[in-house]
Parts: structure tokens; C-alpha cells; sequence
């Protein structure tokens, strides 16, 4: 990390304790908005937070690791979450996630060569309804096809 | 994201509303007649655990503090519930003005909604309704005019986890922990967030305060049974040709909804989600109600094609991905049921080890810390009782791909 992006992170982490309050309740908003911007919150920018904070660094660590959106280490530039649920998985979420990977040329938990999709399962989307589903960053897609998956990823930039 | 349309119908909360009506009015009551009315309409909590609504919220408003908050829980995670989500894209203005509502009740200043973080698309339009709530004077200072009755209500987004919709959980994840159940007591009612008096109640619970605050125990009390009043909003999902979210008075019969829903060759009903129970057609005639087939509203319809054991399987990983941890017996137990799902695929299991972790259910079903862990096992124990001859049979001792 150069000196500069450093900064940049510590001045990031001093304005979201000054929107959010320094106090622990804060930690959670924090290391969402971090992970929303930079995709992943890094072990300096862990050690900042706590510095701010007034607490350990490995009290950030514990909180981050627990939570499934949250990870320390980098992914690709775009999430893409498939429903592993059972009303999706009975809606043919294996053709999906199949196809997916064949044509982004992953497995599942892997990100591509470019740097551009992560892939993973994730639990229940709560559209269940309108299965299969699946989640590219914060927006949702239902009623997927095979053909419609690949669509979708192939417009994301 | 579906686009705001208010064409559902059912008996209570669908049964229309006007934003601002229920606040207005219990502003014109008195604190206790509030609560004397919520506790005749025999309200009970929507989660699933149908503790009493009346009961939660006189304990805080009789809970001496400076401090106290209503928290909502929209972090609903339970495979195959998504009504929160129906609620809190058309009908907010039911579950914020329940809110409110609570606020003013037991004497509460601020409102939060944990909403979990697989819902971050509807984030922003609740933020933005909350804002015409503080410009019609709905939030905010002097709310309608009543002098020092000061209410705001917050939206905090969750980062996936499951075990967050145990209230315990949530507040710990709210304070900026890990989500992990504390012990109670002491319960939220009297050190809740913050060390303070709150109450979580379900987005569900809240946006039927409205209603009975404007139409009456009474009335409310004409749907139901006995013991369950009012009704439900059920997420029917699977095998069925009209899936969707559907508002039914407790009481409704399991083969009522399955005509509703018109599902054709039900093998079996999941009824509460991943941590309910399965229901098969001898069953089929029970009762939705807190005294029979008790619900959170999850209803997964199964036809005679599908393979509980697969069924089981997704419901066991789903429990190991999401345990926290944080107790021996959900920690390792829902990994032990796993492992003996996967031996049954497998056909290498012997039946006295089968009979054993059902024995290992049952004792994680009372030493477990949460809900979490107490619930899980359900579908293990029920599934392979209910289905034994159909995934013991199959098996026949072994199969072919080993």
C-alpha cells in the first residue's frame, strides 16, 4: 500500500466516525461502508478503525470474520451471489450456477482471471417466490434462466 | 425490486390502511388504554415464537429508564421467508407507523429496523420514506402536534448472518459485536440495546399495530382461533403454480392453503422453514395456529418428485454455514447431523448411529444457547421420521455410486 493510499484510508476511516459517532455501535456502519467502497477491508485499514475506535484491532478482525458479507482479503470487482436455498435450488439452481461457471471459466468461491466476478453461493435471498435468484453487488435478479444468467453478467462492466 | 402495488387483499393487514390514521389516533389515548387494547386483541409476537406483543411492551413501558428503544427486526432469514421484504416495500408506512406507535407507548425516543444486509436494495427507499414521515411531522419533534412526544426511527443494515434474527443476537450485532446470543435473562425488556429497555418485535407484529389500533381488539379478535387471533401473512414457495406472499386468518388448514396456492401432488409441507417441521399428507389437515402447526410464516410445498433426503441435506448445510459458534452443541452437533445426511446418501450408515444423532438432536434441542441450535435438529428428527421408509428404502444398504 503506498503512503498516499494510506492516507487517503485513515482521512476515508475519519470522516465515517465523524458521520457515524466514535463509539463501538459505529463498528458495524463502518466496515460496511468500507467494504461497499474498497470491496474488501484490509488489514490497514482494520488497524485504523481500531486506532480510531480506541479498541483492539483484533476486536475488528473477530467482528469482520464473523459476518458473511464482510472479508478481509480482496475479491473480484463484481460479487456475484447465487441462492443455494431450497425453494431455488428445486427452481434449478445447479443449471445456473453450471452455467455460470463454465462460462466465466470458475468454480464456485473463485474469482476470474480478469479480476471481474467473483462467484459464491449465498444463503436464502427472501425471493423465494420468484426463484432461482441470485445477487449481482446489491441488486437482485429473479426468475433466472441459464441463458438470462449469463445475460445479466455479460452487461456488468 | 417489484414496483409499489397495493392490490393485495386479506382480512387484516392487507385489509387497507391510510398512513398517519393509527398514529393520530393513539396519540388521542392514553398509554395504558393502548396496552389494555393490544393485550385483548391477544396479539402475539410474528417471528415465530408468539410470545405476547402485550406482554413485551408493558414490561418496558414499566421498566424505569431515561432510555428505552424499539427495534425492528426485518432480518429475516429463515429459508423460505420473504414477507417482511412484501411489507417493507408496499406497505411501510403499516410497519413505521407501528413503530412509532410503540414509541409512543412505553415512552421510547428512538426506533431502529436491523434489516438484514441480502435486502440493501431496499435501503434507500425506506430512507426515503422515513424522510416524508419528518416532513408531514410524523417523526420528529411534537409528532402531530403532541407536545414532547419526540420519536425517529433509523435503518441499520445488517451483514448476513442468520443468527441475527435472535433478538439477542441483533443487539449484540447492533452494539458492534459479533452476532452472538447472550443469556437471558436479563431480556431486552429491561437491558436491551445499550443496556436499555427495548423491544424487538417482528416488522410482521408491528405493522398489524395499526389496524388494531384503528379498528379495534374486537374487531381484530374476529379472525382466528382462540388461542392464535387474527392472521398471517404466509411465504408460500416451491411446488406450486402461485407462489407468493398470502394473508390468512390462523386457523387455515394446511390442504386449504395448498388449494389456495393451487399445488398439485404435495408430498410434504415444511412448514416454519429450515428449523419447522414437515408435515406429510397425513397431516395435511392440521391447522396453522400457535396450538398446531406453529409458524413464522415459511410455508415450502415438496411434490411427490422431490428427494427429502436432498431436501435435508440443504437444510443441514444451510445450519453448519450458519451456526456462530459460539455453543458446543449447535457448533459441532449441526455438523454431526450433516456428516450423518451425507452417510445415508452414501449408504454407509448403520441405523443405531442414525438412532444416535437423533438422540444428539433432542439434546441439542434443549442445551443449545439460541434458537438456532434448539431449531435445527427439527427437520433432522422429522424429516427422517416422517420419510424413513422412503430414505432408508432407497437406499437399500447402499447404492450403486460407491
Amino acid at each position: 500500500m503506498l503512503v498516499e493510499e494510506k492516507n487517503a484510508m485513515t482521512e476515508e476511516i475519519e470522516q465515517l466516525i465523524k458521520k457515524f459517532g466514535k463509539k463501538r455501535s459505529s463498528l458495524l456502519s463502518i466496515l460496511h461502508e468500507i467494504q461497499t467502497k474498497q470491496r474488501h477491508i484490509s488489514e490497514y485499514a482494520q488497524q485504523e478503525i481500531a486506532r480510531l475506535l480506541d479498541i483492539h484491532p483484533v476486536e475488528v478482525y473477530s467482528v469482520l470474520s464473523f459476518y458473511t458479507f464482510l472479508n478481509a482479503n480482496p475479491k473480484g470487482r463484481n460479487l456475484v451471489r447465487i441462492c443455494r436455498t431450497i425453494s431455488c435450488d428445486m427452481k434449478g439452481k445447479d443449471n445456473i450456477v453450471r452455467a455460470i461457471e463454465r462460462e466465466l471459466d470458475v468454480k464456485i468461491d473463485q474469482t476470474t482471471s480478469d479480476n471481474k466476478f467473483t462467484v459464491e453461493y449465498v444463503n436464502c435471498l427472501g425471493l423465494c417466490d420468484e426463484g432461482p435468484a441470485m445477487a449481482i453487488n446489491d441488486q437482485v435478479f429473479t426468475k433466472l434462466t441459464p441463458e438470462k444468467a449469463v445475460k445479466l453478467l455479460s452487461k456488468v462492466k | 425490486m417489484e414496483t409499489k402495488t397495493k392490490k393485495r387483499t386479506g382480512p387484516v393487514i392487507f385489509s387497507g390502511y391510510e398512513r398517519g390514521t393509527a398514529i393520530k389516533k393513539a396519540l388521542s389515548m392514553n398509554r395504558e388504554d393502548i396496552l389494555l387494547e393490544i393485550r385483548e386483541s391477544k396479539l402475539r409476537g410474528r417471528g415465530g415464537a408468539g410470545f405476547p406483543t402485550s406482554t413485551k411492551w408493558m414490561l418496558t413501558a414499566a421498566a424505569l429508564s431515561d432510555e428505552k428503544f424499539i427495534i425492528c427486526n426485518a432480518d429475516e432469514g429463515e429459508p423460505g421467508t420473504f414477507k417482511d421484504r412484501v411489507l417493507l416495500i408496499e406497505y411501510p408506512e403499516l410497519v413505521f407507523d407501528g413503530m412509532v406507535i410503540a414509541g409512543y407507548t412505553i415512552g421510547a425516543q428512538q426506533g431502529i429496523v436491523y434489516l438484514r444486509g441480502e435486502y440493501e436494495y431496499i435501503l434507500k427507499p425506506l430512507q426515503d420514506y422515513l424522510e416524508t414521515m419528518r416532513n408531514d411531522n410524523l417523526l420528529g419533534k411534537d409528532i402531530l402536534g403532541k407536545k414532547g412526544f419526540y420519536f425517529d426511527i433509523t435503518v441499520f443494515l445488517g451483514s448476513g448472518a442468520y443468527v441475527c434474527g435472535e433478538e439477542t443476537a441483533l443487539i449484540e450485532s447492533l452494539e458492534g459485536h459479533r452476532g452472538e446470543a447472550r443469556n437471558r435473562p436479563p431480556y431486552p425488556v429491561n437491558t436491551g440495546f445499550m443496556g436499555k429497555p427495548t423491544i424487538v418485535n417482528n416488522v410482521e407484529t408491528l405493522a398489524t399495530i395499526p389496524h388494531i389500533i384503528v379498528k379495534g381488539s374486537e374487531w381484530y379478535k374476529k379472525f382466528g382461533t382462540g388461542k392464535s387471533s387474527g392472521s398471517k401473512l404466509f411465504s408460500v414457495s416451491g411446488d406450486c403454480e402461485k407462489p407468493g406472499v398470502y394473508e390468512l386468518p390462523w386457523g387455515t388448514k394446511i390442504s386449504e392453503l395448498l388449494e389456495l396456492v393451487d399445488a398439485k401432488n404435495t408430498k410434504v409441507v415444511q412448514v416454519g422453514g429450515a428449523s419447522g417441521f414437515c408435515y406429510n399428507k397425513k397431516h395435511f389437515d392440521r391447522a396453522l395456529a400457535y396450538e398446531d402447526a406453529a409458524t413464522g410464516g415459511s410455508i415450502m410445498i415438496f411434490n411427490a418428485s422431490r428427494d427429502m433426503l436432498r431436501v435435508l441435506d440443504n437444510f443441514m448445510e444451510f445450519f453448519v454455514d450458519e451456526s456462530c459458534g459460539q455453543c458446543t452443541p449447535c457448533r459441532i452437533g449441526n455438523v454431526k447431523l450433516l456428516e450423518g445426511v451425507k452417510m445415508i446418501q452414501k449408504g454407509e450408515y448403520t441405523f443405531s448411529y442414525i438412532n444416535k444423532l437423533k438422540e444428539l438432536g433432542k439434546s441439542m434441542q434443549v442445551a443449545s444457547k439460541c434458537g438456532l441450535g434448539q431449531s435445527s435438529p427439527n427437520a433432522f428428527i422429522s424429516i427422517l421420521e416422517s420419510f424413513s421408509e422412503e430414505i432408508f428404502a432407497s437406499q437399500n444398504g447402499g447404492t450403486n455410486e460407491n
